[in-house]
Formats: C-alpha cells, structure tokens, sequence
C-alpha cells in the first residue's frame, strides 16, 4: 500500500542538527527564518502532500493524461488539488518577495519538494517547471516582460515550460532547428517543432508560459547561435489577462512507462509571437543559469520516491508473514513470523533507509550552499559556495535518480509478487522513479560534466571545496582514541572515520589516476565517468553519515524520549560505512581497468 | 463579537503511544505533538465566523509548558488573531482549565468561547461544562452545526439516536464535534504572517487561579495483549466451549 508521512524528524535533524538552520537569520533576506518557523512550514507541507497529493497518485497513474483536439486533460482530482496548492501559497515558496514571492532558502523549500516527489511525484512536475520558467525569466528578461509574466507565475494561475528538445536533437541541443525571425514590433515569429514537453498543455491553469530554445535568422551554427523566447500560450491583453491564442499548439501526448499523470508533449510553433530573453545567441547559457537549482530538484525526486518506496516497504514487512527466523520462531502466535525477521529482508530495508537518509543529508548540504551563492555577504564565501555546487550538481542529479530507481525496485521486492501486480502501488515507484535518471541531462551526460568540466576546473579548485572539509573533518575525528568509546551506545565513531578515510584515500587516488589517463586518452574519462561519478557519491554520502553519527553520538545522553531516533541514525550509519561504502574499492578497480575492454571490440560486432 | 478558542498540545493522533516504564503516564518526550484535533475544527468554525463578519476577533488560548506556543502559532496560521499562552509546570486538569478559561472570560469579555468537545489525549470530555457552569452561562456541547443571528446561537447537536438542535443566548459556551466543519490547511503566507501575531504569556497566578492538581493519577497501564483465539471444528463445539469455557450462554 502507498502510505506515506512526511519524514518530519529527519528533515528537522537535517536542516537544524546536521547544517545549522539557526545560522540562516544571520543571512541577508532570511532574517525571519527562524527553526519554528522551518518547522511550522515543513508541518503544513506534510500535511498538504498527504492528504491532498497521496490520494490522487495511485488514480493519477491509473488514468493518466488525455489528449483530444489540441486539449489535455489531466487526471480526476488533480484540477481541485492544483488550486489547492496555488490558494495555500505553495507555488510561491522559493520565489523573490519583489513579485509575490515567500522567498524562502532552498534548504526549506527543497524539502518540502521532496515530500511533493514522495507523495506525486507526475503532480510536483506542474509547479516545477513553472519555477524553473520563472528563473529564467527573473534572471535574464527585461523588466516589463518580468512585471507581466512573473506576478502571475509566482502565484500560480499560469504555468510555465522549458522547450529545448526536438526529435533530433535532445543531448546535443546544437542541433536544434526551431527558428525565430524578427518583427517590425521587436517581437519575433517562432516556427519549428519540439517534443516531450513536460506540461506543454494542461487544463490546470489559465495560461501557461513557454520558453523556447530557437535560432535567429542569422545564428552562428552549433550551440553559440542559440537564442531563448517567452511564447505566451494565451497574449496577454492591455490589461494582462489572457487574451488572444498564440500560434502554439500541443499535436499529441506521449504514451510512457510512468509519470503518467504529468503531461509530456510535442509541441507545434506555428509563426507564434515570442519575446526575446536575455541577449541574442546567449540563450542556453540564460536557460542553464539556474541549472544547479534544478538539477538538485531533479535529484529530490530520487529521493522522494526511495523515501516513499522505504516506508511502503516497512509497513508491509511487519504485517507480511512468512518463514520462520533462521534464530528461531519470534510469532508463535502466528503461522509464520513477520518477514521482517529475515535478514535478506533486513538488508533491503536498510539499503532504501541508508540511501534515502544519506541523500536527504548531501541534499541538505548543497541546498545550504546554494543559498550562500545567492544570500552570503562575504564574497569569498559566496564564490566557495559556487564552486561547490557547481562541483556537486551533477553528483546529486545522477547518484540520487539512479538511487531512487533503484530503490524503488527493491521496495518492490520486499513486496515479492504482490509487489510486481499494480494493486500495492509499488510499480508505480519503479515506474515513475526511471524517468529523472534521463531528462535535465542524462545520467550519463551528468557524469561526464563532473569528469570532463568540473573535476579540471579553475585548476582543481571545485574539487578542493570537497575534498577540504572531509580531510578536516578526517584529521580531527580519524586518530582520537576517545572517538572509539561506545559506551555512549551504537558504533564507534572512530571507525567509521577510519572507513571513510579509506575510501575519500580511493577517491584520491582515482581522480588523479583519470586526470592522467585523460592526458594521454580523451576516451579515458568518458569511460571511467559513470563509476567516477558513484564513486564520489557515496563517499559524500560516507561523509554525511559520519557526520551525522557524531551528532546523534553528542545527543544521545541527554535525548531521552527522541533517543531511539539517534539510535536508529547510528545503527544506520553503521550499516552504510559496513555494507555500502566498501563498493567504492570495486568501483575504483573498474576505473583502473581503462577504456579498454569496452572501446576494443570493433563496431561491427556489436 | 469576540470568540476565545482553547487549543490544547496532544500527541499527535498519529504517534502509536507508549506507556512510560514506571507506568506514571506515556511517553511524550521527542513524540509529535499537534493540536488537539477537535480544537483545530474550534479554530476552523471561529476563523469562519470572522470571515463572515459575525466575529471580530479570535483569541487562542493554550496552557501549559512553553512549547505550547507553537500550538498557539498552528492556530494563528490557520487565522486567528492573537494568542494567550498560559504557562504552567503542573499539569493542568480539566478543573484548573475551566478555572483559568474563566479568568480570561471575565478580562476578555467575549461572546462566545468554543471548546472541543475533548482531548485526544485524556478524552476527558469535562472542560466546556466546567466552564459554563462556572460562569452561568448556557451550553450548546458536541455540535455538529451553528448558526449565530441576533444575540441567540443555534446549536445542532450529535446526541444518541439523533440531532437535537438547541437555541441558545449569547454569551454561550458551544464543544465542538467532528463534523461542524472540516479545518482547512494553514496556507504558506498566512504560517508566515503568524510569526508576527502578537502571543501575551502569563501564569496561573496571574490570573488568580491555583491549578494544582485534584485528581490522583494511580497508574498507566498498556490493556491486556490479546490472547490468540482457538478454531472450533463444528457449530456444537462452538456452543459447548461458550457454554462450558467462557460460560457466556
Ligand atoms: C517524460 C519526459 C519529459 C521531458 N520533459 C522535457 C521538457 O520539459 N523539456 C525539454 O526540452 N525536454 C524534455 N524531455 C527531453 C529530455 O530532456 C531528453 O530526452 C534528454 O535530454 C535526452 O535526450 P534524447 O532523448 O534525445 O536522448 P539522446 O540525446 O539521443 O541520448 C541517447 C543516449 O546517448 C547518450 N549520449 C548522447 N550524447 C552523448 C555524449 N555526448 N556523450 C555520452 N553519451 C551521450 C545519452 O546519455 C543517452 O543515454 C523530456 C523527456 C521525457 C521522456
Ligand atoms: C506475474 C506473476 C506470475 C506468477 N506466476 C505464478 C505461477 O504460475 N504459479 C504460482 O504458483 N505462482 C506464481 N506467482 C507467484 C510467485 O511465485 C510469488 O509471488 C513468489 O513466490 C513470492 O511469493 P510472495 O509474492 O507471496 O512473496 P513473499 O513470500 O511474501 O515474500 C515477500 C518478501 O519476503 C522475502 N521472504 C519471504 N520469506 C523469506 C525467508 N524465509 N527468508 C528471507 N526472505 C524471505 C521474499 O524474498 C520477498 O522479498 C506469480 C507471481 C507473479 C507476480
């Protein structure tokens, strides 16, 4: 059964106990972000995902979008609970106070996504998109397109849109054929064909706000001739209500292996009129600026569905039985014991909650440090801030959504056959989960960004806003006999700084090990990519469950009723530095073993 | 017209409660606590009767230990005005409660005070009588319906077997029931404007009223687990076993 509760404890542990919350009021803007206040907001979420958004996921899926003569419509249900959403202020959590906005950091309003990806992940796309728009159009629109556009955007009676992709071109936008000719009014006629288009045409709002990737007559080839349009569906009149149809059509809607309830569309642009954003030819640089922002939203979706995935998977592990425990029977009452008893069982649940857990901890940490980027006073701190996300985004895109993927598939495996039939709602995570390890950028396409972009530049300096504090953070807590005592209850902390240090050394010596390979051999990187990237992520996971067991180890004493909470949080951190982290040792072997194996059997023998 | 609304901090009625292990209670430290839900439909029904411009001003009251102020900001999200917190390190009890409801009534002079019609916690169900007949005044309890015209109040209550509908004259007492109304999700902007609504704190003794404890808690204990049942073969082994074991026929 999909039954889900906002994990409110352990986002509080996050964002207070793990990265500091009560340094937010310090910062410029946030002054009025308090602990209470975080948590006050975080309760209302929860209750507005549970009660409003879990109920119409099953029956999203179910019966999904419909497509009739240019008009989709969404699900039963999901027209009420989008007003819903809009009428309680949700979509304007992380938008800027100047047009309507709550302006809340990323460390709140990321979470309060996760419980939207946990509880509907097709629903959450809707609001998404829009402010991923609405970024754009912030960042790089003249003043009077952002006077006409955002208000409305922040407050959710219109949605917005992202289109790049056509047919031919989806990785390599170069490609792209979309044209824009100028008119005599300074505004454009967009003309071309784009497909997938996550919420291109819905029944949800008045109008929805397309930004388009297109050329300009006279564009420079590739991906330097590329200009970026704001394509009204509906042209605003002179009083800035939807006025006349733009020439903007959606011709169908995808059929697809999941996120059935969220609208993917190809859309037709037929001379419709467009606004030019940012400067000519600059346009993917003005729809990439808030990239790290979104990537990590793309990355909170692994991790919702993990989330969601854990807590169906616990709940039926105690009320299944089956089999006996190998250590003797534990429900004589009963003809078989909860299989929960079972230690393969155990070893699937742990995984999902050592995963879900740890990411939410890395999510946390670069959420708090997109929030520097834009809100620090000291420059210093704000370019360490970019380096850092810069340097994590495509860790956190790609390690989470293959994570929530796989994580989804094992909650369904705890469910064995009633897992696999629909009735549980447990293929609906698997199904729902793929998606995210392939639009904002593959997965693959995310690993060669860390191992091509990130990892040389400014000389290294990305890498060292990592790879300090976790030396740092090794040198004060790997040698100090007093980290061994356990006598405060769970593991030693010792330890598992030393298993950390282990394999941050493996990471070490890997990076340099691609750094020069890739001197010698340009296929090198793109070969030890995917697992490079894992690589790295779990040692930033290590890193966090570290951290994380010495703040529970501090509390523990004196946690009284909240102690089981810490002692879960050890035993957990426990389980990853045992049983996950040592993947990394195979995964630096793998990259040792070079491109080789892979790029010497000719093409014709595939 | 001025509403007083009490809300009380309860584990929240999703947390599987704990007996504490020298059974003097259950467990409430590091457990979620929320608002009493039948308070939450008080606030709701109050914050209608302002929208509709019967009411003037809603006032949230909590008592207890200081964190009950967060069940007092949960009330000002959903639109109350203010908030008083009472706080007290002895546990408060239903009489104590009435007591000090009473010494708000007489400063804040409102019309109308709503109750719930219990607490998830102790399931008491005694606070709004103690209160009405403490101040004299007449009381609608377990409503599932109000209607205020004039200086009357209609109230439609769930009693056994049926509605009874009560009319009565303001200032009244009204409990609410679970189906008065359906309590509304705090939106974003409004959990934020409630940080700035003003909360006045003050203790019992301020207000003239002792709230030591009355009753004697003895002990708390989990119910009896469960005994696994027994398969009968037939219909008359059935009948033998409860005529003979559980000696019930
Ligand atoms: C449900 C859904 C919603 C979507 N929503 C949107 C949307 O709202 N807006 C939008 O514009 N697009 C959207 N997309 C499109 C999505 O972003 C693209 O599918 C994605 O960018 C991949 O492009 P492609 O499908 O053309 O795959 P291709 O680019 O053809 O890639 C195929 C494979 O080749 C690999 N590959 C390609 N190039 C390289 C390279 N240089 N190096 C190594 N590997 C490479 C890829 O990693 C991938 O595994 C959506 C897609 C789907 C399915
Ligand atoms: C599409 C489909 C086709 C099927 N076809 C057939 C068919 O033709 N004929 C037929 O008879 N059946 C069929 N089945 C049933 C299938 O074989 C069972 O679903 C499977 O055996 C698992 O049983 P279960 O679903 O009851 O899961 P459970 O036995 O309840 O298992 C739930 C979870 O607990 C774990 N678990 C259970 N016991 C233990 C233990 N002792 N130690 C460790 N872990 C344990 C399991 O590994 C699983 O992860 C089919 C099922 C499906 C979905």
């Amino acid at each position: 059964m999909q039954t889900y509760k906002a994990p409110l404890r352990d986002m509080q542990f996050v964002i207070h106990e793990l990265h500091d919350s009560a340094k937010l009021t310090t910062m410029k803007g946030f002054e009025e972000v308090t602990p209470d206040l975080i948590d006050s907001i975080l309760e209302e979420a929860a209750k507005f995902a549970e009660s409003v958004l879990l109920p119409i996921n099953a029956s999203g899926d179910e019966q999904g979008c419909t497509y009739e003569n240019g008009v989709v419509r969404t699900p039963a249900g999901f027209k009420p609970a989008y007003d819903a959403f809009r009428e309680s202020g949700w979509t304007a959590i992380a938008a800027d106070p100047a047009f309507g906005g709550q302006g809340l950091p990323e460390v709140v309003s990321k979470q309060v996504e996760e419980m939207l990806c946990s509880t509907n992940l097709s629903f959450s796309l809707y609001p998404g998109l829009t402010h991923g728009a609405y970024q754009a159009i912030l960042d790089h629109a003249s003043e009077e397109l952002k006077q006409l556009y955002l208000p409305k955007m922040v407050d959710g009676t219109w949605s917005g849109t992202m289109c790049l992709t056509e047919s031919h071109c989806g990785t390599d936008l170069g490609l792209l054929r979309t044209k824009a000719v100028p008119q005599p009014d300074a505004t454009y006629k967009i003309t071309g064909s784009k497909i997938f288009i996550t919420a291109g045409e819905h029944d949800l709002t008045q109008n929805i706000i397309h930004l388009v990737l297109a050329r300009l007559p006279d564009a420079p080839p590739g991906v330097k001739g590329i200009s970026l349009f704001l394509v009204p569906k509906f042209i605003p009149d002179a009083s800035g209500e939807p006025g006349m149809r733009n020439g903007v059509l959606c011709t169908a809607i995808e059929h697809k292996m999941g996120i059935k309830a969220s609208s993917t569309c190809q859309m037709s642009f037929d001379d419709a009129t467009g606004w030019l954003v940012g400067e000519p030819h600059k346009g993917l640089r003005a729809m990439f600026t808030m990239m790290n922002s979104e990537r990590l939203s793309i990355g909170v979706q692994g991790l919702g569905i993990a989330e969601a995935a854990y807590q169906s998977a616990v709940f039926y592990a105690k009320d299944r039985i089956q089999g006996r425990s190998p250590s003797g029977t534990k429900s004589p009452g009963q003809a078989a014991d909860p299989i929960l008893v079972h230690p393969d069982v155990r070893r699937m649940l742990m995984t999902i909650r050592a995963y879900a857990e740890g990411c939410r901890a890395l999510g946390g940490w670069v959420a708090q440090q997109l929030d520097q980027v834009v809100h620090a006073d000291d420059p210093a701190v704000r370019e360490a801030a970019e380096d850092f996300t810069a340097l994590m985004t495509p860790i956190v895109k790609a390690l989470f959504t293959d994570i929530g993927f796989d994580m989804a598939s094992l909650g369904m495996q705890v469910y064995g056959g009633h897992g696999y039939v629909r009735d549980h709602g447990m293929e609906q995570y698997v199904r729902d989960a793929r998606i995210a390890m392939i639009y904002e950028g593959t997965n693959g396409i995310q690993a060669m960004d860390l191992v091509a972009r990130k990892l040389g530049a400014q000389d290294g300096r990305l890498l060292t806003r990592f790879f300090e504090p976790v030396a740092a953070f090794l040198a004060a807590n790997r040698d100090d006999p007093n980290r061994d005592d356990s006598s405060l209850g769970g593991p030693s902390l010792g330890g598992m700084a030393r298993a950390l240090g282990h394999a941050f050394d493996t990471l070490k010596t890997t990076t340099a090990h691609i750094t020069a390979a890739g001197q010698r051999d340009p296929e090198e990187p793109g070969a030890a990519a995917a697992d490079y990237l894992r690589l790295f992520g779990l040692v930033a996971l290590g890193f966090m469950w570290v951290r994380s067991a010495q703040v529970a180890q501090r509390k523990l004493p004196t946690a009284n009723g909240d102690a089981r909470f810490y002692q879960a949080k050890l035993h957990t951190a426990q389980f990853f530095m045992d049983r996950l982290l040592p993947q990394t040792a195979a995964l630096a072997a793998t990259i040792q073993s070079g491109k080789g194996s892979m790029m010497e059997m000719a093409e014709e023998m595939f | 017209m001025k509403i007083l609304v009490p809300v009380k901090r309860v584990v929240d009625y999703n947390v599987k409660v704990r007996v504490k292990a020298d059974g003097t209670g259950v467990e409430t430290s590091g457990v979620k606590m929320s608002m009493n839900p039948f308070d939450e439909i008080s606030i709701e029904e109050a914050v209608r009767l302002k929208e509709k411009g019967v009411a003037t001003e809603v006032i949230a009251v909590s008592m207890g230990v200081a964190a009950c102020a967060e069940t007092i900001r949960t009330a000002l999200a959903m639109g109350a005005d203010r908030g008083i917190l009472v706080e007290s390190a002895v546990e408060l009890q239903p009489l104590a409660v009435a007591k000090l409801m009473k010494a708000l009534v007489d400063k804040e002079q409102p019309q109308l005070v709503i109750l719930g019609k219990q607490a998830i916690d102790d399931d008491m169900n005694a606070t709004g009588q103690m209160l009405a007949a403490l101040l004299g005044w007449p009381q609608g309890t377990f409503a599932s319906k109000i209607e205020i015209s004039g200086d009357g109040i209609s109230v439609t209550r769930e009693i056994d077997g049926g509605l009874e509908t009560l009319a009565l004259t303001l200032p009244a007492i009204v409990t609410s029931d679970l189906r008065l109304n359906e309590p509304r999700y705090a939106s974003l902007p409004n959990i934020m404007k409630a940080r700035k609504k003003p909360i006045e704190t003050m203790k019992p003794e301020d207000l003239g009223v002792d709230p030591t404890p009355r009753l004697t808690l003895v002990s708390v204990a989990e119910p009896p687990k469960r005994q696994a049942g027994k398969k009968v073969g037939s219909v008359a082994e059935l009948v033998s076993k409860l005529r003979t074991e559980a000696k019930v026929i």
